[in-house]
């Protein structure tokens, strides 16, 4: 057995030792050690180095709010994870570990050179050190902050486990299984109600497990501890070990978070790692107890140094020594009993010293027993040691005048800075803090939310009185759920109860500004660091906080917030409650992405929407692009090509012979009813009353500002039915904003809109042998110039399936959309695919689609606009009814800077001088020789090599543009200057004559 | 996550189903091309921004899609009350008890 673990204590079973390695080597500890436990049963206190200085470091708790002792955890492949806190990873047998933020070695380190350049480091480091000379960036900074940055290492490999998400309703949720959350579920427990115990470590009991020497109600705590649960469970309360709740969210909702398998040696089939809890509970007990503070003294950091608390709990829960000749360092009276917990268990305790000048006679008195030096009215100053604390410097303190240290030789140095209510999740529903002068720490006073809070969360010390608290606080809860009770009443023997005085940092006779006095340990921020924040500057703590990094780590400043408030308000001379403090969010501890995302993973994470005949275009080799939600085929390539290779290919089919393209994720909504005109008046720029049934419109939507939301072409099918389509991204949008007008300000209007997107499959032909091909499919209607022009539309049969055909063209050529219920997608596609072959049918994909609408001109918003452009700067105001009373966008339009109209971007055709191919998203200036920065006046919305052209051509919003067709205007690039001549939108075929069915064509 | 009234389906629902949809009770003219720049301006772009009591749109957009009105604490995010459009704006000072 290791040196450290004492017989007879703690609750881990020494007869099951435990292997595990900690960076290659394997120590040995019980069934029940956390890593931090187990390393220090073998007199390991160096666990890490720390993040900025690469300062040694070892655990300094005994929970989840250890800053300092974080490790890599691996199991195999893809199972490894950075910053686990030794302090709460049991060991299992062939448990990996490894330390962090270390090179080449823990104890031999080269970033601690860091270390030696404090100055650079202090308080803005990141504002400061970094500015200058600007030339150090891309060598020396850039790639010193990215080695630096972040802690531990990623892993690299996908993470093999599975993460599950669930719901909970109960009456009453309580969080945190210490003595408080245990009497309220007693209280409550056994009254018909739902009632939800969670805790976050391995065992309930909390400070119990650290106190064995109480009796409650004359019981050993224990016993009593184990008979309480096994009653509770009895009762109906459902007891959660290892389960944080991580976040308080609106109307009584609780994130928690199960670990189920990490502390496990082999892992069952079929279980997650983790599961996330989304808990809605009527009301909330929050039992999370205190939090011990550090004493911010100069080398409080240094590997050995704990707090007392924890000191006590790997004693007593654990059965360890975390040495064999403490010191003792305190300004509260807790720390006194560790201190005989650990002289009784066989340490050497070497002296207890006290900042305060008078200590309570019995506290004395049973130092005195123990023949433990006592020294009150002192400080500490310094630590000493290289990677293990060896000694302790106090110096007696008279008046405010610090007198001449002595040192204690010591193996750890135990430290108490008194307690802080763990306020996270109170704070969390926006409840308001009230400062307690004489604790001198912020308090739980009003919460929007059905939550009270119980024992030491509101500043009770003491199991007897905080289990009584927990009684009380759960008959408020109990009177809100209607069912009043009394609370029953608890007495404990060999209660500790205690008090102290809090500091700021400790007096010192050392200069203050060499001290390094670490109040936030993990982002390595110093006394001096807060100081020097307000000096340059800083008021407000939020901004002392941002400047130092306090309380900014992992951790969130569960140990640094207090202290870090304390030292910052002496230092701007103002009280607490008037500097305030930082706002504490969600998470409370670090939370894996994996419990976050849950099911939401692989295939899951999003849904993909696919078209009926997706599964035709894959087994077609279409490659795809994602286009919102949808799965689009993006381009066909034929053995071996390259897109643009296909995409040639593609188009130059299309406009020879015929193109087929899956168009059925474009939006579609059924406008229906009596005022269903009117309505599109109303909504849409163009004018809709003359529109006969059975033709066809592109509409142009915009928002009351003006500017252009979305189009499409809209058929009337009859009087009173519009088929309306929307780009593919903007269905939803588009119905959002005409139920928006519809119910809200024309509610009078009788009048029924439908999203049929997913109702029709829709399957594009273009080309001049389309009507040839579609013809003889076609039942109802001939489809020649005369008897079904361009923009008409009908419901007719098309193949034998019931369809809505429409004669439209996104291409230029002779275009027909047919319109069939979703599942004959498919069928239909196939049909016309095989009639196709004697016209060389090509299938396209959204590329060539792209291509061809660009050579003719015709836009896409959302590529083309961008939310600040106007029909008119599209020349496009012959989509505008002027003759109408109103529509959406009508009154926008007149604001005066719209009107003005030459200042405009207008959106226009360029092309290249030296026919290259413009970049998408390229600014454009007018004239290149001008001093930087240049006066950009617009940019490259689309731009495509085409082959139908025989040379690139693009689009673009260029100020004025309307107004200087055949200007040159210039594209800067990093390697050239590209210059370009303004020309209209309409590349191809500007009469439209290839849009007409010539007579033999059909 | 918030639980928030539909008045039409009159069930108390997750966040999850709704949708925010900016501040209530902004009337669109009846007549727009009457409207001055300066009103315009008002109906187009002025929006209070209160901390406390605020008066806001919301869609039931995955239940049954209905636009409603609430009175919501912008800085509790708690819900006074929600009505259907075109009620009238109901009066704080009934949910404030004896503080308003
Ligand atoms: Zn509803």
């Amino acid at each position: 057995m290791s040196t450290y673990r004492v017989t007879g204590k703690g609750r881990v079973d020494t007869s099951r030792a435990v292997n595990f390695t900690f960076d290659g080597k394997t120590y040995t500890g019980a069934a029940g050690d956390t890593v931090a436990s187990a390393l220090l049963a073998n007199g390991v206190h160096l666990m890490g180095r720390s993040f900025k200085y690469h300062r040694p470091r070892g655990a300094i708790a005994a929970g989840s709010e250890e800053p300092n002792a974080l490790i890599g955890t691996r199991r195999g492949a893809g199972r490894f994870e950075p910053n686990t806190r030794a302090t709460v990873q049991e060991i299992w047998p062939g448990l990996e570990t490894t330390s962090q933020n270390k090179f080449p070695s823990l104890k031999w380190d080269v970033g601690a050179v860091n270390d030696a350049a404090y100055m650079l480091f202090s308080a803005g480091f990141y504002y400061k050190t970094f500015m200058w000379p600007k030339s150090f960036w891309d060598k020396v900074y850039e790639p010193f902050i990215r080695a630096a940055a972040g802690l531990g290492v990623s892993p690299t490999e996908n993470d093999p486990d599975t993460y599950a998400s669930r719901y909970l309703h109960c009456d009453i949720l309580i969080v945190g299984a210490g003595p408080a959350g245990l009497a309220a579920a007693r209280t409550a427990a056994g009254k018909g109600l739902s009632v939800v115990v969670v805790d976050e470590n391995a065992e309930m009991g909390g400070s119990i497990l650290s106190e064995p020497q109480a009796t409650i109600n004359g019981t050993p705590a224990w016993d009593w501890l184990k008979s309480e649960l096994a009653d509770l469970k009895a009762a109906g309360v459902k007891l959660m070990t290892r389960t944080t709740a991580i976040g308080y969210y609106h109307e009584n909702m609780i994130g928690m978070v199960e670990k189920l398998t990490d502390h496990l040696t082999d892992l069952p089939k079929d279980t997650p790692r983790e599961r996330m809890w989304r808990v809605r509970a009527k009301q909330v007990v929050l039992a999370q107890g205190a939090l011990e503070k550090p004493l911010v003294f100069h080398g409080n950091d240094r590997p050995g140094v704990m707090l007392a608390g924890s000191a006590q709990t790997y004693l007593n829960r654990y059965g360890v020594l975390v040495g064999k000749r403490p010191a003792v360092i305190t300004s509260h009276d807790s720390a006194w009993f560790s201190a005989f917990d650990m002289q009784d268990a066989g340490a050497k305790v070497q002296a207890i010293v006290d900042t305060r000048h008078n200590v309570r006679d019995d506290l004395l008195a049973m130092a005195r027993e123990r023949g433990i030096t006592v020294k009150t009215g002192h400080t500490a100053t310094a630590t000493a040691g290289r990677l293990r604390v060896s000694k302790l410097r106090v110096n007696p303190v008279n008046s405010g005048t610090v007198g001449a240290g002595e040192w204690i030789g010591c193996d750890c140095v135990l430290m108490s800075g008194g307690w802080t209510p763990s306020l996270h999740l109170f704070s969390h529903t926006k409840g308001k803090l009230t400062w307690d002068e004489d604790m001198t720490t912020f308090l739980p006073d009003e919460t929007p939310e059905d939550c009270v809070i119980a024992g030491a969360g509101r500043g009770l010390w003491g199991i007897e009185a905080v289990l009584n608290d927990g009684a009380t606080r759960a008959t408020e809860v109990l009177e809100a759920l209607s069912a009043a009770t009394d609370a029953p009443t608890f007495t404990v023997g060999e209660d500790r109860t205690g008090s102290g005085i809090t500091m700021r940092e400790l007096p010192t006779d050392r200069s203050p500004g060499k001290a390094k006095a670490f109040v936030d340990y993990q982002n390595d921020v110093t006394a001096k660091d807060l100081r020097l924040a307000v000096r340059e500057g800083m008021r407000s703590i939020e901004h002392v906080k941002r400047y130092t990094t306090n309380g900014m780590a992992t951790d969130q400043g569960k140990m640094s917030n207090i202290n870090g408030l304390n030292i910052a308000s002496d230092a701007l001379g103002k009280r607490q409650p008037e500097v305030g403090l930082t706002t504490f969010r969600p998470p409370y501890t670090p939370t894996t992405f994996g419990a976050f995302a849950g099911y939401h993973r692989g295939d899951h994470f999003e849904v993909t929407r696919k078209t009926q005949i997706d599964p035709w275009a894959e087994a077609n080799g279409a490659v795809f692009e994602p286009v919102g939600q949808w799965r689009r085929a993006w381009y066909f390539p034929k053995g071996g090509e390259t897109m643009d290779q296909a995409v040639s290919r593609e188009c130059a089919a299309t406009r020879n012979s015929v193109g087929i393209f899956d168009a059925s994720t474009l939006g579609k909504i059924e406008v229906v009813g009596p005022d269903a005109v009117e309505f599109m008046n109303r909504m849409y720029t163009n004018p809709w009353t003359k529109l006969a049934p059975g033709r066809c419109r592109y509409g142009l939507l915009l928002g009351d500002d003006g500017f252009i939301r979305d189009d499409g072409v809209i058929g009337r099918l009859s009087q009173d039915r519009f088929h309306v389509t929307t780009t593919t991204g903007g269905a939803a949008r588009v119905l959002n904003m005409m139920e928006d007008y519809l119910q809200t300000e024309w509610p009078d209007l009788n009048v029924w809109l439908t999203s049929t997107t997913e109702q029709w499959s829709t399957i594009a032909l273009n080309g001049p042998n389309a009507a040839k091909l579609l013809a003889p499919f076609v039942e109802g209607v001939e489809l020649t110039e005369a008897t079904f022009p361009h923009m008409s539309c009908v419901e007719c049969t098309v193949a034998g399936f019931p369809a809505r055909l429409f004669r439209v063209s996104f291409t230029g050529e002779i275009g027909f959309e047919v319109n069939v219920p979703a599942p004959h997608g498919r069928a239909l596609w196939e049909k016309l695919w095989e009639a196709g072959q004697q016209y060389g049918i090509t299938a396209y994909g959204t590329e060539t689609m792209h291509v061809l609408r660009a050579e003719k001109g015709y836009i896409i918003v959302g590529q083309d606009t961008d939310g600040t452009v106007t029909p008119y700067d599209c020349d496009m105001g012959w989509a505008i009814g002027k003759a109408k009373p109103d529509f959406v966008g009508k009154r926008g339009l007149a604001r005066p800077d719209l009107m003005d109209h030459s200042n405009r971007k207008h959106l226009v055709g360029l092309l290249t001088d030296d026919n290259s191919k413009l970049e998408e998203g390229a600014q454009i200036v007018f004239d290149p020789n001008q001093p930087l920065p240049m006066t950009m006046v617009g940019h490259v919305t689309s731009s495509y090599d085409t082959g139908t052209m025989g040379r690139p051509i693009a689009l673009a919003l260029v100020k004025g543009g309307l107004e200087k067709m055949g200007d040159t205007v210039y594209i800067p690039m990093p390697d050239r200057t590209i210059s370009a001549k303004i020309t209209g939108t309409v590349f191809l075929d500007p009469e439209n004559s290839r849009l007409k069915i010539k007579e033999g064509d059909a | 996550m918030l639980l928030i009234h539909c008045p039409y389906c009159e069930e108390t629902l997750p966040e999850a189903e709704f949708a925010y949809a900016g501040q209530a009770h902004v009337i669109r003219p009846e007549n727009p091309s009457g409207e001055t720049d300066e009103q315009w301006e008002e109906f187009l772009f002025i929006r209070e921004n209160p901390k406390g009591p605020h008066y806001e749109r919301w869609r039931h957009i995955h239940g049954c899609g209905r636009f409603f009105n609430a009175l919501r604490d912008t800085v509790s995010d708690r819900f006074y009350t929600t009505y259907k459009a075109g009620e009238p704006r109901p009066d704080l000072s009934d949910f404030l008890g004896d503080d308003a």
